[in-house]
């Protein structure tokens, strides 16, 4: 399952380490607004709450989690599919 | 357009609303509302919707800071008494946001300038304290084809409607033409709770706001009543009138009119 999640290739990546919440979620959102249905967006983060929080708010707006990972130290890597407009 | 990092955490508790969203804090920003009046309608209004990020705020009053107004009148402070309240209200609202234009008009409205000053707006949130320019904005949003968010306050209580021409009633549907003088409380006989018009001036942004993000219900066709005495609300539905004088199937109203003011109630 994580080998397969690690293949995904996101359509934007945004790095949000340093950033807390709810700007994680809020820089997130604005990312995911300008992608089209069916795109991925990749999120860096450091900020430990926004690992739970932002996918929960994602999923709460109907997107799409495909993974939360822990990539090293700190930084966590979160996947999101725009499931709708 | 892009947001910058300040208006990202200016508007982040928009932007995280799935109403809103980016997208609609664009569309604020792209707006344009007229505000007649800077009073007690007109200043919470035009507080809320510059803090909302409106991006162009147009703001009609002839008149002066004067200490009466104080007492609810917040976009002016002691400082302003005797300066153009249209001029309070410009820094005023700059001050809090500066991503919104205002623009003062400190002219009072006529049928020969009302047209040619609201043609660039969106919509228009109406302040007023005067039946003459009640009557004159409701006639020419309609000829014009504007939304309108009308308010009025007396004493302890309020209401608010929105109207949207050619789909709700008019406020002449409601009322056809303008009390006789005699009717109206002489400036002697008017008092009003200074919050009122707080409450009623952001119901009035609140359905501005919603109407220009395309969220929610608006109260078209629809009066909401407040009486602050009572703390209660009604919503009491209202018709068109099909004998309406400027909305009506045969309109005989096909030119803005100027109503003589008398003395009466300055809120």
């Amino acid at each position: 399952m994580k080998s397969d999640t690690k293949k995904i290739i996101p359509n934007r990546r945004i790095d949000l380490k340093g950033e807390v919440c709810p700007y994680t979620f809020v820089k997130s959102k604005l990312a995911m607004e300008e992608l089209r249905l069916g795109e991925v967006l990749e999120v860096i983060v450091d900020h430990e709450p926004a690992v739970e929080n932002v996918p929960k708010s994602m999923q709460n707006e109907g997107q799409k989690v495909l993974t939360v990972e822990k990539i090293s130290g700190a930084d966590w890597r979160m996947v999101f599919k725009k499931e709708i407009e | 357009m892009d947001f910058s990092e300040e208006q990202i955490k200016r508007y982040s508790r928009h932007i995280i609303l799935s109403e809103v969203g980016g997208r609609g804090q664009k569309k604020l920003l792209n707006s344009k509302v007229f505000l007649v009046g800077a009073g007690g309608l007109g200043s919470p209004a035009a507080f809320y919707l510059a803090a909302a990020g409106v991006g162009k705020l147009g703001i009609v009053d002839n008149d002066d800071v004067d200490h009466s107004n104080l007492q609810r009148q917040i976009l002016h402070s002691s400082k302003d008494v005797g300066f153009p309240k249209a001029l309070s209200a410009k820094a005023t609202l700059e001050a809090l946001n500066p991503d919104v234009e205002v623009i003062p008009y400190m002219q009072r409205l006529t049928s020969e300038n009302i047209m040619d000053i609201i043609k660039d707006y969106d919509v228009i949130l109406d302040g007023s304290d005067n039946f003459p320019t009640r009557y004159l904005v409701n006639d020419a949003c309609v000829l014009m084809g504007k939304p309108l968010s009308h308010g009025s306050i007396f004493k302890f209580e309020g209401q608010v409607t929105t109207i949207v021409p050619g789909e709700t009633p008019c406020y002449r549907c409601l009322f056809e033409t303008p009390p006789p003088a005699d009717m109206v409380p002489s400036c002697q006989e008017a008092g009003v709770l200074g919050v009122l018009p707080g409450v009623i001036g952001c119901i009035q942004a609140t359905e501005v706001v919603k109407l220009l993000l395309g969220k929610g219900e608006l109260l078209k066709g629809k009066l909401l009543l407040y009486n602050a005495l009572t703390m209660e609300f009604n919503k009491v539905r209202i018709r068109k009138n099909p004998n309406c004088p400027v909305c009506g199937e045969k309109p005989t109203i096909k030119e803005l009119i100027d109503y003589q003011e008398f003395c009466q109630v300055h809120f």
